[in-house]
């Protein structure tokens, strides 16, 4: 069977060092980085396209479009069916990523990776399932005011159902969850603890190791699910050490497909769920008097799943691995501070999200002048940016903006991508003025 | 500046959208009709009052939050229909729509005559990401017009 990924490792002792960067940070060759990466070369109202909107989603590196390419090229058929080799060859490639995923997050074993559509639908099932045999009338689900839509309203729906009651923990005015007020808000009545790694509105790196050991001490009927959608891209992740019951995150904010993600739960606590959706692949025998399910975690995925889109998930896991997150993390950080300093310079721009912690976002408003036009406006000059509420309404309520405008960073970006940004802000002042 | 931008930011929207004109409630107004453009999170209410006759429309007026470009045009439109019937503004309405939905070969020097003041936002036809911002008051008024039956209305959406 061929490798798929033998061209993606880079070993970054040998990159050179970046010529902004310092000698402790870790090596990290962005212009290197960005070859990788073909769908920089293009061109958006035929000026270079700068790309700072990986949050909402990152661009692809060609080791993962190929890997897409190379399983239907080269070995696609259905998993864990056929006897026939090409099935057992995309069975074997697609098994394996398991085995990526479990290392990439620290967990304990492959058996507890669940494939899903994304993080969305693994908060989704972690509530319909765990959720839905674990929550009664009068008991408590705690979140953030960080929380996007997808880490509220799956809960939001359990509660309605349950008579249980959704608890918001504050967040101060830098966007940093309050610990004194989260810690108030445990109980015994507490029976699930959810929160983002990383606020995808505002940047906020939270700290989860604090909040997952505070639950357990002060609310010991609760598990904790760790939404870490915008913590694997930007940092090394381990569940161990968080000490969380579940982390889920999306392939596509970490360079994979779209479409594509996993949750990591405790296996005794997956064991002890019911299955979520039923079909094939979830079960072990089907008569018409009685089904048996499959072990976990093959009865969280019912039906034939995205086979090219796990295994190219699996070469960004690799992709990740091989820049090495310590050095991805430091660059990234070093291109956020220098981006943090530009627009702090410019009168009339407020950064919404000052977090003494922050990984990749800078969020902003300018004044007088609503963030749609100033999308518009940037966009012209070949920059990408997200402007609305980020799926994050109440973040923005917290703040009294309507919306925001939102630079995210990836791997990719460069100092320069924030020099335009900038000579866009101006000129966007230029035409409110 | 580039051409296609000043084609949507055309100064008179900037002027409207920084200075709405008919930026006041109704009261007493015939049709009260919330907007909200979920996208963007833009929000507003529209004021109608008809006259005596209930035929035309005598008054007016939107209050909200929202891009330069739906601002502009809450307020455009709110001097556009005064005096009008009820019919003219909705038949001007998708004239108005056609307009900003033309196919890009079509959108520009396109001749909008029956238009007047409207025509300035033919530049959003290059803009489709915009339409929603342009249309977010008008959808208010159609909702206003044709579902106001005594009933509180629904907010319109533009999703």
């Amino acid at each position: 069977m061929k490798t798929l990924t033998a061209a993606v490792v880079r070993d970054p002792a040998v990159a050179p060092a970046p010529s902004a960067g310092s000698a402790a940070v870790p090596a990290f060759d962005v212009n290197a980085v960005r070859s990788d990466f073909p769908i920089l070369a293009t061109h958006v109202h035929g000026k270079p396209l700068v790309y700072l909107d990986s949050a909402a989603s990152a661009q692809k590196p060609r080791v993962v479009i190929d890997a897409e390419r190379q399983v239907y090229e080269e070995m696609y058929a259905n998993v864990h069916r056929g006897v026939h080799d090409l099935s057992m060859r995309a069975s074997e490639a697609y098994e394996a990523v398991r085995g990526k995923v479990a290392r990439f997050t620290g967990a304990p074993s492959a058996k507890e990776i669940v494939f899903l559509r994304g993080t969305t639908e693994a908060i989704n099932l972690v509530a319909q399932t765990y959720g839905r045999v674990n929550v009664k009338e009068g008991d408590e689900i705690l979140i953030t005011a960080l929380e996007h839509h997808a880490n509220i309203v799956p809960w939001q729906m359990l509660c309605e159902e349950k008579q249980a009651k959704l608890v918001v923990a504050p967040i101060n005015d830098a966007g940093e969850v309050e610990m004194d007020a989260f810690e108030k808000l445990l109980s015994a009545r507490t029976r699930i603890v959810a929160a983002a790694h990383v606020s995808n509105a505002l940047g906020t790196i939270v700290d989860v190791e604090r909040l997952t050991a505070l639950t357990h001490e002060y609310a010991g009927n609760a598990v904790v699910l760790i939404d870490g959608a915008q913590g694997v891209p930007h940092m090394a992740v381990d569940v161990k050490a968080i000490g969380c019951d579940f982390y889920c995150f999306s392939a596509h904010k970490m360079y994979g497909p779209s479409g594509m993600g996993a949750l990591w739960g405790r296996k005794a606590l997956l064991d002890a769920m019911p299955p979520w959706q039923g079909g094939g692949d979830m079960i072990l025998s089907v008569s018409f008097e009685k089904t048996t399910y499959n072990e976990t975690p093959f009865k969280f995925e019912a039906g034939t799943p995205n086979i090219a889109g796990t295994i190219a998930f699996g070469a960004a896991v690799d992709y990740l691995t091989g820049l090495g997150l310590p050095a991805v993390a430091a660059a990234e950080h070093d291109l956020l501070n220098y981006g943090t300093g530009a627009l702090s310079s410019i009168p009339g721009v407020r950064l919404i999200g000052t977090a003494a912690q922050k990984a990749s976002v800078l969020s902003f408003v300018i004044e007088g002048v609503h963030p749609h036009d100033a999308g518009s406006i940037l966009d012209y000059e070949g920059v990408a940016v997200r402007t609305g509420h980020h799926c994050a309404q109440p973040v923005m309520d917290r703040f009294k903006v309507p919306a925001t405008i939102r630079a995210s960073l990836g791997v990719y970006n460069t100092r320069e991508d924030i020099d335009v940004l900038v000579r866009g802000i101006r000129k966007v002042q230029e035409m409110f003025a | 500046m580039t051409s296609d931008l000043r084609d949507l930011y055309q100064d008179v929207i900037l002027d409207h959208g920084k200075k709405p004109r008919n930026a006041r409630v109704i009261d007493g107004a015939t049709f009260t009709q919330p907007a909200y453009n979920p996208l963007c999170g833009d929000k507003g209410t529209l004021y109608v009052a008809m006259d005596p006759s209930g035929e035309k429309i005598a008054d007016a007026a939107y209050v909200g939050q929202g891009c330069s470009i739906s601002t502009a045009s809450a307020s455009i439109m709110t001097d556009f229909v005064k005096g009008k019937t009820c019919d003219e503004a909705l038949v001007t309405f998708g004239l108005f729509h056609d307009m900003i939905t033309a196919p890009p070969d079509q959108a520009s020097h396109r001749p909008v005559t029956d238009l007047g003041k409207l025509s300035v936002f033919s530049g959003v036809a290059e803009f489709p990401a915009r339409v929603k911002c342009a249309t977010l008051a008008w959808h208010a008024l159609k909702a206003a017009l044709t579902e106001a039956s005594g009933e509180a209305p629904r907010p319109v959406s533009t999703e």
